[in-house]
């Protein structure tokens, strides 16, 4: 393989081993071992600080299984991860189908760019600047009024939709990106010789160029729904009191309620999720990848 | 051929849509830190006074003195750990190579809500706390994985052939990493430099846990005030904040591209 040619010019961990260990370190301390010690403390009864008093539990997960309320948040929060999800597709697919294949050379550079550019800039921002336009009285009420014939009250602030609308602009870029790259490397040729061989557009688009850029969509699909589940911020900013979901108790556990062992237990869980969700995504990530 | 036509401008007017999907919220936010009224009322009236009442604010200015402090200190450290990382990765070949390359996948893709609290955790266990020092330990950890990445997007660029030329003529492997190979991967060294201002600049979920009263950054300090209620304060500043990180992409996009052309 020319990849192996190319790298590795030199064999051995001992002489890579001083430009390794920094990094590697303090990814360990700083990642690993916190997530090691989260897994530990989700068993504890207390935090074993100031001499505090603790022993080994199975309550912290107990308390997951045997109140439905946290069950019942962690169903809503990924159903609002699907639901996030479905509509990143189905907004970002076609923007990524235009991208690649009908807007050519400069044209192309700025949009995608301008398209990737919000993604990059600051999440809580963005998020807060849509109470502006979701609010009675914002800028989505005074034009509907403006335009509609009959009055109509909009206040989709505090809401579920809202919730839902800020986090799909958060991470519709995502999406764009993910299928761009995938669309992009289908060859033109191919669309063509399908369609000279009297495929029409539709049978085109479901047989060739949906399968072929199927590892762009999953990949997005992972690496929207994991933080869209583990989101907390979004909702408690655009949801207000109907913004309760698994996220947001997870913070509550360590902002509000000082339940350090409850908090990494639901942590914990969440990330079991999350894990399995990756692995399911993995093998499709590291094709595309 | 016209129907081809016509989906194509249909293309072109839907791009059009989602562009304005993605910025009018920005951009109203940004029109009505400048509107006079602090209920964002309308007709507009234009001022600058949220901004100047801005410079009042000392909660905010020290908040945003600490972001900018970290994040210059994250790039710093980040960069340069990475940077060495990478050239590690890139040059030798021993067993555990994938593993650790595949390390570098789950701080990219847990929730910040997990690595968040898990640092809380444990920087309490361990005596560090929280504050300053905490949230310093954890952006560098954040930005390492990206500067990894970019760097040795650009490393691929390379043709090892220029390190064995300069080694065969007599340069160490000091010169060799300065004089050759360093010049050229520096577009990603760059470029990951940027990255990682980004993600300390803009990280609120893990500074949020991570922050005391005294010691915070400029967005669990916007959060902290979004929660009190709105004010055209915090439009002003989260102008600024748009502004300035939509222009650090805009410059770390001149020096690397997002994938695609190779």
């Amino acid at each position: 393989m020319a990849e192996q040619l190319a790298t590795g010019s030199r064999r051995g961990l001992r002489p890579a081993l001083p430009l390794l260990l920094p990094a590697y370190l303090w990814l360990t301390v700083a990642i690993f071992l916190p997530l090691s010690a989260m897994v530990f403390f989700s068993f504890m009864t207390d935090l074993p600080l100031a001499g505090k008093e603790w022993s080994f539990t199975l309550g912290n997960y107990a308390a997951f299984f045997s109140q439905s309320l946290y069950l019942t948040l962690l169903l809503a929060s990924l159903r609002l991860g699907l639901e996030v999800t479905l509509w990143c597709v189905v907004i970002g697919y076609p923007a990524a189908y235009v991208l690649a294949k009908v807007l050519k050379g400069r044209s192309r550079e700025a949009i995608f760019l301008l398209v990737i550019l919000p993604f990059w800039s600051n999440g809580l921002v963005r998020i807060f600047s849509w109470a502006m336009v979701l609010r009675e009285g914002g800028i989505l009420d005074i034009t509907l009024n403006a335009v509609l014939p009959f009055k109509i009250n909009i206040d989709l602030m505090y809401s579920y939709p809202a919730v839902i609308i800020g986090l799909v602009h958060s991470y519709v870029p995502y999406m764009v990106l993910t299928c761009y790259l995938t669309l992009q490397a289908i060859d033109d040729s191919l669309i063509e010789a399908g369609r000279s061989l009297g495929a029409s557009r539709l049978q085109m688009l479901k047989r060739v160029i949906i399968p072929l850029s199927m590892p762009g969509l999953i990949a997005g699909a992972a690496l929207i729904f994991v933080p869209v589940v583990g989101s907390f911020m979004e909702p408690r900013i655009l949801g207000g009191r109907t913004g309760t979901f698994y996220g947001t108790v997870i913070e509550d556990q360590f902002v509000a309620v000082f339940n350090w062992p409850l908090g990494a237990a639901l942590s914990f869980i969440l990330l079991a999720v999350v894990l399995v969700i990756l692995a399911l995504a993995a093998p499709v990530l590291r094709r595309a990848g | 051929m016209a129907t081809t036509r016509i989906l194509e401008w249909v293309g072109r007017f839907y791009i059009f849509l989602l562009l304005g999907f993605l910025y009018l919220p920005i951009i109203i936010m940004a029109l009505m830190s400048f509107n006079a009224s602090p209920f964002y009322q309308l007709p507009f009236e234009w001022t600058t006074d949220w901004y100047a009442s801005l410079w009042q604010n000392d909660q905010l200015i020290a908040a945003t003195w600490n972001s900018i402090e970290i994040a210059i200190i994250t790039t710093v450290i980040s960069t340069v750990l990475g940077s060495a990382a990478s050239l590690a990765l890139y040059r030798y070949e021993f067993r555990g190579k994938k593993f650790l390359q595949a390390l570098l996948f789950p701080p990219i893709a847990i929730p910040w809500l997990i690595t968040g609290t898990a640092m809380l955790i444990f920087f309490f266990g361990i005596g560090i706390g929280r504050g300053l020092i905490a949230i310093l330990l954890g952006h560098v950890a954040l930005a390492l994985p990206y500067v990894i990445v970019v760097v040795s997007a650009r490393l691929q660029t390379f043709a090892p052939e220029l390190e064995e030329a300069a080694r065969s003529l007599g340069a160490n492997q000091w010169q060799v990493t300065v004089r050759v190979t360093l010049p050229w991967i520096m577009p990603g060294v760059i470029a990951g430099g940027l990255f990682a201002f980004a993600v300390s600049f803009d990280q609120f979920v893990v500074s949020y846990f991570l922050s005391t009263p005294g010691q915070t950054t400029l967005p669990v300090e916007i959060y902290a005030a979004i929660r009190k209620g709105f004010t055209p304060e915090i439009n002003a500043v989260s102008t600024i904040i748009i502004v300035v990180s939509m222009a650090l992409m805009l410059l770390t996009a001149r020096f690397f591209k997002f994938g695609g052309e190779k």
